[in-house]
């Protein structure tokens, strides 16, 4: 037993067919709970009013859309070391709903960047890094849908993925020197002393738990329906061939 | 590798449009400026540093599909490929030919044109210095990105795409130097860092470029 054993994609869609519809059901659950406990029944702050509120929106997406990228380039390292199919696949799944959550965090910190900030975007270091993101995301897509030959694809793709992960890290980096940060520091961190206090630390986590488990049946179901896309060209070559 | 770095010189220099190109561009890019946010010197003054270098930036890319294609198409990186050669060095020795005939001479024009934008006098050195250093980050980057796009067709676009987002700190610190120069600050601390990232590239993008050539002549 090991978890290569889901590499074949014969066990992978049977075991992800089995464990999609729970999955939903989950991210759903918590979804529901996470934002009705956040936007009805936790106080406003003293300061920013019911705007605060937005975080529980904004602090999954952010966190997501830098995982997402994590997740791919994961998942790119091992379609580049052990060629499993289903890997590249979920790479290829992973970045619209990557992007998808770069959006996300980028607008809900601009409707509460303008009441709060008096501006919809600044030039602060975090924002910045979060555009260049979308933009490593545009790359990663773009380069998907241009080359036709699918293992050229996900070699090619997941080359960009690890190299883009090094200059991404260092654009990161790189744009702390160029200029002064407007974004408060860190929400979330292990240590009690430095998050959010409780009151919304604890829906936060709830939302966090929803949107991870929406993007993981997301990515689940996006890449089935690739293996079903592959095994369809697959029939139609095989049909054309006889 | 020494034979294929000097060929592609040559072939540079004498198939013409390919070197006087990015100068030109250069030159062009600069001369837009003031026709766009007007003639004021002390206006000007202050853009030069970023001006001078996205319009460097912008040159240099706009050679780079040349680094594979043509070799590509008629048939010259399979012998390549072929050859005792290894893949790295083959890139390598490619990226640093981009750099002599198009990194160089846009060092080189970037003096007289930090002239035209009235940039500060104490700004010249470093202007050239981080040009000099920076440039092969540009190529040596740019080289990986044309490996990836060799096998597209019209792939022009979908280079710069992937290619700018890659020049991003090389930008910032680079840009920061000269500007860090001419508002008097000390821009030791980013041309350093800017030339450690060139020497980064250079060492390590032929590399990923070989392995993305490699995938491509598959």
């Amino acid at each position: 037993m090991s978890v290569w054993k889901y590499a074949n994609p014969a066990k992978f869609m049977s075991l992800s067919g089995r464990v999609l519809p729970v999955l939903t059901v989950l991210s759903g659950a918590f979804l529901l709970v996470g934002l009705v406990w956040g936007f009805f029944f936790t106080p406003d702050d003293y300061k920013q009013g019911s705007t605060v509120k937005i975080i529980f929106l904004h602090v999954p997406s952010a966190f997501l859309a830098i995982n997402i990228w994590i997740m791919m380039l994961v998942t790119s390292l091992i379609w580049f070391i052990r060629r499993h199919h289903v890997s590249a696949l979920a790479a290829k799944a992973a970045a619209p709903i990557g992007i998808t959550m770069t959006l996300i965090a980028l607008f809900t910190g601009a409707i509460w960047g303008k009441p709060m900030w008096g501006t919809y975007w600044a030039w602060d270091p975090r924002l910045t890094s979060f555009m260049i993101l979308f933009v490593f995301y545009l790359g990663y897509m773009a380069l998907w849908t241009a080359i036709e030959d699918r293992d050229t694809a996900a070699d090619l793709t997941s080359i960009l993925c690890m190299v883009g992960s090094v200059f991404a890290l260092l654009s990161r980096y790189a744009v702390n020197f160029w200029n002064q940060g407007l974004h408060q520091g860190a929400s979330l961190s292990v240590d009690a002393e430095t998050h959010v206090d409780n009151a919304f630390y604890l829906p936060l986590l709830v939302c966090i738990a929803g949107f991870v488990l929406l993007f993981v049946s997301l990515v689940l179901l996006r890449t089935r329906t690739e293996i079903r896309l592959r095994r369809l060209s697959a029939l139609q070559v095989r049909g054309s061939a006889t | 590798m020494i034979a294929l770095f000097k060929r592609d010189i040559m072939l540079a220099f004498r198939s013409g449009g390919g070197f006087g190109l990015a100068l030109s561009f250069f030159l062009i890019v600069v001369m837009f400026v003031p026709f766009g946010v007007g003639a004021d010197l002390a206006l000007l003054a202050i853009i030069a540093p970023g001006i001078l270098w996205i319009g460097a930036l912008l040159a240099c890319l706009l050679s780079l599909d040349r680094i594979f294609q043509l070799d590509f198409e008629d048939g010259t990186l399979d012998v390549l490929a072929t050859s005792p050669l290894p893949g790295e060095a083959i890139t390598g020795a490619k990226a640093a030919a981009h750099w002599v005939t198009t990194g160089l001479p846009l060092t080189l024009a970037a003096a007289p044109l930090g002239y035209l934008l009235n940039l500060p006098s104490e700004a010249y050195f470093w202007l050239v210095a981080s040009l000099l250093t920076g440039t092969p980050a540009l190529s040596f980057i740019g080289s990986f990105g044309a490996a990836i796009t060799v096998g597209v067709k019209r792939g022009g676009l979908l280079l710069s795409l992937l290619v700018l987002p890659l020049y991003i700190p090389t930008l910032i610190f680079g840009a920061q130097t000269v500007t860090r120069a001419a508002t008097g600050q000390d821009p030791l601390s980013t041309w350093a860092m800017m030339t450690g990232l060139s020497l980064f590239a250079v060492a390590a993008m032929p590399l990923a470029a070989a392995l993305a050539l490699r995938v491509n002549l598959r």
